[in-house]
C-alpha cells in the first residue's frame, strides 16, 4: 500500500489511537496524559498539511477496502474534504489546550479526553468518507463519541439531555440510514463524486425525492434544521469546550457537511435543481436561520443563546448550498470554516467568564469586561463577526451569500440574510453593551485562585489567538491559504463554476 | 498438511476432556478443559482452511460408511459456525476457570467443566454431522447438557429453569426425531445430500418441515415460542448463560437453515419463508418492548435475546435464489456469529457487576462505571454490536439484510430491522447512562478478579471489529452456500 | 388394514396423546411420563417403517435408531426425574412454580 493510500487512514488513526490510550491512563497521570494527547494531535496536524499541499498540488489520496458485497470501505481526500478536515484538526488543537484548563481538577479526564479525541477522529472520517456509507459509519461513530462528553457532568439534567441527544441523534440516524439503503436500491452503489453521482440515472423521480428527503431529513438532525434542532439547546448542559466541539467542529458541522456532501457529490447541483428539491431545502433553512434568531432573542443564559445563534447560523452554509449559485455555494462552504472560528471563540469567551467569575447569565454579565477585558474584547470580535460586519469573516460570507443569492434569482433570500443580521445584533449587542458599559453589580466571585493574567492562561490564551483568526480570515481571504481561496478553488475545480 | 482428518478434532477433543474431567479431581480438570479450549479453536482453524483450500468435504468416521457410520461434512457454513463456537468457547472458559476458582462456588466447578466440554462437542458435532439422525443425536446431546449446566447452581429458581428447559428442549428434539422417522419412511434416506435428491413435495415431507421447524424454533425461542428462554438465562450461572445465549441458540437456528436451504428448498412455497420473517419480525419489537420493561440486566439482556434470535429468522424471508439472496442468508448467519461474540461478553459483564455489587437490580447500579469502566465499556462496546451500529458485527449483518429487505421489495421489514436497532438503544441507554453517574461511595463490596473484566472487553471488541474483517468470514461462508453461483458471485 | 399400518397409526395416536397429557398436566412427574410415552410412540413408528420398507428382511438402520433413542430416552427420563426430585424438595409441590395449581 503506497503513502498516498496510507494517509487518509494514518490521519484518522492518529487521533483514535492517541485517544485510546488515554482511557488506560489514571486521571492522576496528568503529564503523560498530555503528552501523548498532543503528540497525537500534532502528528495529525502534520499529515493534514502534508495531504492539504498535495491536494493542492493536484495528488490524489484515496484508501479502499472491501467492506461488504458491493461497497468499499473509501477514504478519499479532495478539496472538500481538506477543508472541513483541516478546521477539525486545527480547532482539536486549541480546544485541547482549552481544555486542558477548563478541567483541571476536575474528575475523569482520561474518560474527558479520551471520547473527545475519538469524536475528532470521528470528525476527520466523516470528512474523508468517500461514499455514503462510509460516512455514515463515521456519523454513527460520532454520535457515540460525544453522548459520553455530553453526560460528562454526571447530573441527572445531564443524563436527561444526554437521553434526549441520542434520541434525536440516533433516529437521525436510522432515517440516513433508510436513505443510504434506498439510494443503493435505486442507484446501486454510490460515490461521493464531482458533480453528483446520480447524473444519468434511469430511476423514478418520485423514489429519489424520497431518498433526498430521508437522506436530509437524517443529517437535518445534526444540522439543526428546524423542528429538529430542539437537541440542540438541551445540549449545553454539556462542559464547554463539549459545547464548542458539537457547535464548531463536529456534530452540527457533520451534518452541514453531509448535506454538501449530498446535494453537490451524490445528487448533483444541476439534478437536485431539476427534481426541484433545492427550493424547499432553501425554504427551510431560510425558516431555521429565521427561527433560531428570534429564539436566541429571548434567552438569559449565555450558552443557550450561543446553542439557538448556532442553529440559526449553520443553516447560513445549508442556504448558500440550496440556493444552488455559484457565489451563494462559496459562501455556503466557506462559513462551514468561517462559523466555526466564530462560534468556537464565544464558546471560549463564555466558558472563561463562566470558570472565573461563575457567571453564566447575561443578566448577570454587567461590567464583566472590567474585569475580564480581554476576553470580552475577543467576545465582541466573534460577536461582530456573527452579526456579519467587516471586516471580519462573517462579512465574508454574508456577501457571498447575498450577491450569490442576487446571482441565482432568488432574491428573497437578501431579506433573509438581512433580517438575520437584525437580529444577530439585536441579541449580541446587548451583551456587548451589559459587558463594557454597564456598571458591575458587586463584588465579583472569583472561582479560581488569581493569576498574572485575567484567567487561567490556558483558558485565555487559546482564546485570543482563536479571536484572531476572525478579523484575520475577512482580512486576508484574499491570500491563496484563505478558506474563502479555498472555497474557491472546490468551486471552480470540483463544481466546474466559472470564477472570474 | 491439512487432511479431511482433521475434521475428527472439532467434535472429539471436547469430549475426550470431558471423559477426563470425569476420571480427575482438582485443578487438574481445569487445566485439561483449558488446554482443550485452545486445542479445540487448532483443529477448527484446520477444518476453515480445509474447506477454504477444498471446498466442502465429507469424512467417514473410522472408515464406516452412511447409513450405519458416521459421516461428517464441512462447508462454509459448517466452518463458520465451528469458528464462531470456537471464539466464543474460549472467551467462555477462561472467564470460567476466574469464575469457578472462587471458594464458594468450587464445588460446582468439576461439574461445569465437565458438562461444558459435553456441550461443546456436541455442538461441533451438530455443525459437522452429514446425517439428519446423527443430528438428532447431537441435537440431545446438546439439550441434556444445557440443562444440566443452568441446574449448577441449585437454587429453586435455577432448577425450575433447568426443568422446564429440559421439557422445551425433549418435546423439541422429538419432534424433529418424529420428522426424521417420517422423512426416513418416506424417502428411506438420512444423509442431507441424498434427501435432498429424493424429497418430493407431499403430506409425509410438509408434516416433516412443520415438526421439524416448529421443534428448533422452540429451542432457538423464536417469538412465540420463547417463553422458557428468559428464565432459563435469568437462573443460569453466568458463563452458562453466556454460553445459552451465546452458542445453544445458534445451534437450532443452524439446523433450521441447514435443513431449509437443503433437503426443503424444493418443496417450500415462499409464504413459508415470510410466515418465518414475520415471527421474526415480531419477536424483533416484542423482546424489545420487554427488555425496555426489566427492572433487572439479566432478564433485560434476556428479553434482548428473544429480540435478537428475531433478526436471525428474517433471513427465511429475505433470502431467495434472486439476486440478493446470498447477502440475506450471510447476514442471518453474520448477526448469529456478531451476536453471540456481543452477547456472551454483555452476560461475563453482568457476571463482573454481581460479583461486585452483589446484585443486577438496575435501579441500584447508578455510578458503577467508575469503580468497573471495564466492565460498562464491555457493555457499551456489545451494545453497539445489539444496536447494529457501525462498525459493529451487527452492522454488517444488519445492511445486509436491510438491502435485501428493500430489494426485495418487503419494505416493512426493512422497517422493522431500522426500529429494532433503535429499540435496543433505548433499552441499551436505560442502564449505561446511570452507570456513568456519581456513585455515592462504599457500595462496591467485593472484587472481581481481572481476568474476568478483561476476558469479556476483549470478546466485546471481538464483536466490534467483525464489521472490518466480513470479507474473510464472507468469502468463507461462500463455499458450498446453497445458491447458484451467479447469486453468491454478488448482484451485479 | 394391515399390521403395519396398525402399527403406524398406533404410533401417531400415541404422540398425539402424550402432547396433549404433555400440555394439561402440571404435576412433573406426569409430564415426564407424557414426554417418555410420546418418544415410545415415535420408536414405533419407526419399528414399523424398518418391515414397510419392502423386502423379506426388515430394514436394520430404524432399528439401529429406536436402540439410540431407547439410549437417549433413558438417560433424559433419569436426569427430568432427579430434577423434578429437587424441585419437590425445595417447593414440597411436584410442580414448576409458574404450573402450580395452588398458586394460581
Amino acid at each position: 500500500m503506497s503513502l498516498s493510500a496510507l494517509l487518509p487512514v494514518l490521519v484518522i488513526l492518529s487521533s483514535a489511537v492517541a485517544s485510546t490510550l488515554v482511557f488506560f491512563m489514571n486521571d492522576e497521570w496528568g503529564r503523560l496524559r498530555t503528552t501523548v494527547y498532543l503528540g497525537g494531535e500534532v502528528i495529525k496536524l502534520a499529515l493534514v498539511l502534508v495531504m492539504l499541499r498535495g491536494i493542492y498540488l493536484g495528488e490524489s489520496y484515496e484508501t479502499r477496502i472491501p467492506l461488504v458485497p458491493g461497497v468499499d470501505f473509501l477514504l478519499r481526500a479532495n478539496p472538500l474534504a481538506m477543508l472541513f478536515l483541516t478546521l477539525s484538526a486545527g480547532l482539536w488543537l486549541l480546544t485541547t489546550l482549552y481544555s486542558i484548563g477548563y478541567l483541571r481538577n476536575a474528575p475523569h479526564r482520561s474518560r474527558f479526553f479520551g471520547f473527545f479525541g475519538l469524536s475528532v477522529s470521528a470528525t476527520a472520517g466523516i470528512a474523508l468518507a468517500g461514499n455514503p456509507l462510509t460516512f455514515f459509519i463515521f456519523y454513527e461513530i460520532l454520535t457515540l463519541a460525544t453522548y459520553p462528553l455530553v453526560v460528562h457532568r454526571d447530573t441527572p439534567e445531564a443524563l436527561a439531555a444526554g437521553y434526549n441527544y441520542l434520541a434525536y441523534t440516533l433516529a437521525g440516524g436510522v432515517v440516513l440510514l433508510a436513505g443510504i439503503v434506498g439510494l443503493h436500491a435505486v442507484a446501486g452503489p454510490v460515490e461521493f463524486v464531482t458533480g453528483g453521482a446520480l447524473e444519468g440515472t434511469e430511476a423514478g423521480r418520485g423514489a429519489l425525492i424520497a431518498v433526498f428527503a430521508l437522506l436530509i431529513a437524517g443529517l437535518g438532525v445534526k444540522t439543526a434544521l428546524v423542528p429538529l434542532h430542539s437537541w440542540l439547546p438541551v445540549a449545553m448542559v454539556a462542559p464547554t469546550p463539549v459545547s464548542a466541539l458539537l457547535h464548531g467542529v463536529a456534530v452540527v458541522k457533520a451534518g452541514a457537511f453531509g448535506v454538501v456532501r449530498v446535494v453537490y457529490e451524490v445528487f448533483g447541483i444541476e439534478f437536485s435543481r431539476e427534481l426541484g428539491v433545492t427550493l424547499p431545502l432553501a425554504l427551510i433553512a431560510a425558516a431555521t436561520i429565521i427561527y433560531g434568531s428570534v429564539r436566541a432573542l429571548s434567552q438569559d443564559e449565555l450558552k443557550r443563546m450561543l446553542a439557538y445563534s448556532t442553529v440559526s447560523q449553520v443553516s447560513y452554509i445549508v442556504l448558500g448550498v440550496a440556493l444552488a449559485g455559484t457565489l451563494d455555494s462559496i459562501g455556503g462552504i466557506v462559513h462551514l470554516v468561517h462559523q466555526g472560528i466564530m462560534k468556537v471563540t464565544l464558546f471560549f469567551c463564555a466558558g472563561v467568564v463562566a470558570e472565573t467569575l461563575g457567571i453564566y447569565r447575561i443578566s448577570e454579565m454587567a461590567g464583566v469586561a472590567r474585569r475580564l477585558p480581554w476576553t470580552m474584547a475577543a467576545f465582541a470580535v466573534g460577536a461582530f463577526g456573527m452579526m456579519g460586519l467587516p471586516p471580519m469573516a462573517g462579512f465574508i460570507s454574508k456577501w457571498y451569500l447575498g450577491v450569490g443569492a442576487v446571482d441565482a434569482g432568488q432574491p428573497w433570500a437578501i431579506a433573509v440574510l438581512a433580517t438575520s443580521t437584525l437580529l444577530n445584533a439585536a441579541y449580541f449587542l446587548p451583551v456587548i453593551y451589559a459587558a463594557w458599559l454597564k456598571k458591575p453589580l458587586g463584588e465579583w466571585k472569583e472561582k479560581r485562585a488569581k493569576t498574572r493574567f485575567e484567567a487561567d492562561w490556558l483558558l485565555l490564551f487559546p482564546t485570543l489567538v482563536l479571536a484572531l483568526f476572525v478579523p484575520a480570515a475577512g482580512l486576508l481571504a484574499g491570500l491563496d491559504f484563505s478558506p474563502l481561496a479555498w472555497a474557491r478553488l472546490i468551486a471552480s475545480r470540483e463544481w466546474g463554476y466559472e470564477i472570474e | 498438511m491439512i487432511s479431511p482428518d482433521w475434521m475428527v478434532g472439532p467434535p472429539f477433543l471436547p469430549l475426550v476432556a470431558a471423559t477426563l474431567a470425569f476420571l480427575l479431581r482438582g485443578r487438574a480438570v481445569v487445566w485439561v478443559c483449558l488446554a482443550t479450549a485452545v486445542l479445540t479453536p487448532v483443529a477448527v482453524g484446520g477444518v476453515v482452511l480445509l474447506t477454504l483450500r477444498d471446498g466442502p468435504v465429507g469424512y467417514a468416521f473410522g472408515g464406516w460408511d452412511a447409513p450405519l457410520g458416521i459421516e461428517l461434512y464441512a462447508d462454509g457454513l459448517s466452518a463458520f459456525m465451528l469458528v464462531m463456537t470456537a471464539v466464543v468457547g474460549l472467551a467462555v472458559s477462561v472467564y470460567a476457570a476466574a469464575y469457578y476458582a472462587a471458594p464458594k462456588r468450587a464445588q460446582d466447578g468439576r461439574s461445569f467443566w465437565l458438562l461444558w466440554m459435553f456441550l461443546w462437542g456436541a455442538l461441533n458435532a451438530l455443525f459437522l454431522s452429514a446425517d439428519i439422525f446423527n443430528l438428532y443425536v447431537a441435537l440431545e446431546l446438546l439439550g441434556l447438557s444445557a440443562a444440566a449446566l443452568i441446574t449448577l447452581a441449585g437454587t429453586l429458581s435455577s432448577v425450575t429453569a433447568g426443568m422446564r428447559y429440559l421439557l422445551v428442549s425433549l418435546l423439541g428434539s422429538l419432534a424433529y426425531l418424529l420428522a426424521v422417522a417420517l422423512l426416513f419412511g418416506a424417502f428411506g434416506a438420512l444423509d442431507i445430500q441424498t434427501l435432498e435428491e429424493r424429497i418430493s413435495p407431499g403430506p409425509a415431507a410438509w408434516t416433516a418441515v412443520a415438526l421439524m421447524v416448529t421443534g428448533l424454533a422452540l429451542k432457538t425461542g423464536l417469538f412465540p415460542l420463547h417463553f422458557w428462554l428468559p428464565p432459563a438465562y435469568a437462573g443460569s450461572p453466568i458463563p452458562v448463560t453466556a454460553l445459552l445465549s451465546g452458542l445453544t441458540a445458534k445451534a437450532s437456528f443452524y439446523l433450521v437453515v441447514r435443513l431449509w436451504f437443503g433437503p426443503f428448498s424444493d418443496i417450500l412455497a415462499p409464504v413459508a419463508g415470510q410466515l418465518l420473517g414475520l415471527l421474526g419480525a415480531v419477536g424483533i419489537v416484542w423482546g424489545s418492548v420487554l427488555a425496555l420493561r426489566q427492572r433487572r440486566l439479566k432478564p433485560l439482556l434476556a428479553y434482548s435475546s428473544v429480540s435478537q434470535i428475531g433478526y436471525l429468522f428474517l433471513l427465511f424471508s429475505l433470502a431467495t435464489t434472486a439476486g440478493w439472496g446470498f447477502d440475506a442468508w450471510s447476514g442471518g448467519i453474520y448477526q448469529a456469529l456478531s451476536h453471540a461474540c456481543a452477547k456472551a461478553a454483555m452476560f461475563m459483564a453482568v457476571g463482573t457487576i454481581i460479583g461486585s455489587i452483589g446484585h443486577d437490580d438496575i435501579e441500584r447500579m447508578d455510578g458503577i462505571g467508575q469503580h468497573l469502566p471495564l466492565t460498562i465499556g464491555t457493555l457499551g462496546v456489545g451494545g453497539v454490536t445489539l444496536m447494529g451500529l457501525p462498525p459493529s458485527g451487527g452492522f454488517t449483518a444488519k445492511w445486509l439484510l436491510l438491502t435485501a429487505a428493500v430489494e426485495s421489495g418487503q419494505w416493512w421489514l426493512a422497517v422493522v430491522i431500522l426500529a429494532g436497532g433503535l429499540l435496543a438503544a433505548g433499552y441499551l441507554f436505560r442502564f449505561l447512562g446511570p452507570a456513568l453517574l456519581n456513585m455515592p461511595a462504599g457500595k462496591i463490596s467485593r472484587s472481581t478478579p481481572g481476568v474476568m473484566e478483561l476476558t469479556a472487553f476483549g470478546l466485546a471488541l471481538v464483536s466490534l471489529s467483525l464489521g472490518l474483517t466480513s470479507g474473510p468470514l464472507l468469502e468463507l461462508l461462500r463455499v458450498g452456500a446453497p445458491f447458484p453461483a451467479s447469486v453468491i458471485a454478488g448482484a451485479p | 388394514m394391515n399390521a403395519v399400518t396398525l402399527y403406524l397409526l398406533s404410533g401417531v395416536g400415541i404422540v398425539l396423546v402424550c402432547l396433549y397429557g404433555l400440555f394439561v398436566h402440571g404435576h412433573l412427574v406426569r409430564k415426564i411420563l407424557a414426554l417418555n410415552i410420546l418418544g415410545s410412540g415415535v420408536f414405533m413408528l419407526l419399528t414399523a417403517l424398518a418391515r414397510r420398507s419392502g423386502g423379506p428382511d426388515p430394514d436394520p438402520v430404524p432399528h439401529a435408531m429406536v436402540l439410540t433413542g431407547i439410549v437417549v430416552a433413558v438417560s433424559a427420563t433419569a436426569f427430568a426425574l432427579a430434577l423434578a426430585r429437587r424441585v419437590h424438595e425445595q417447593t414440597d409441590r411436584p410442580y414448576l412454580p409458574e404450573d402450580d395449581p395452588e398458586d394460581a
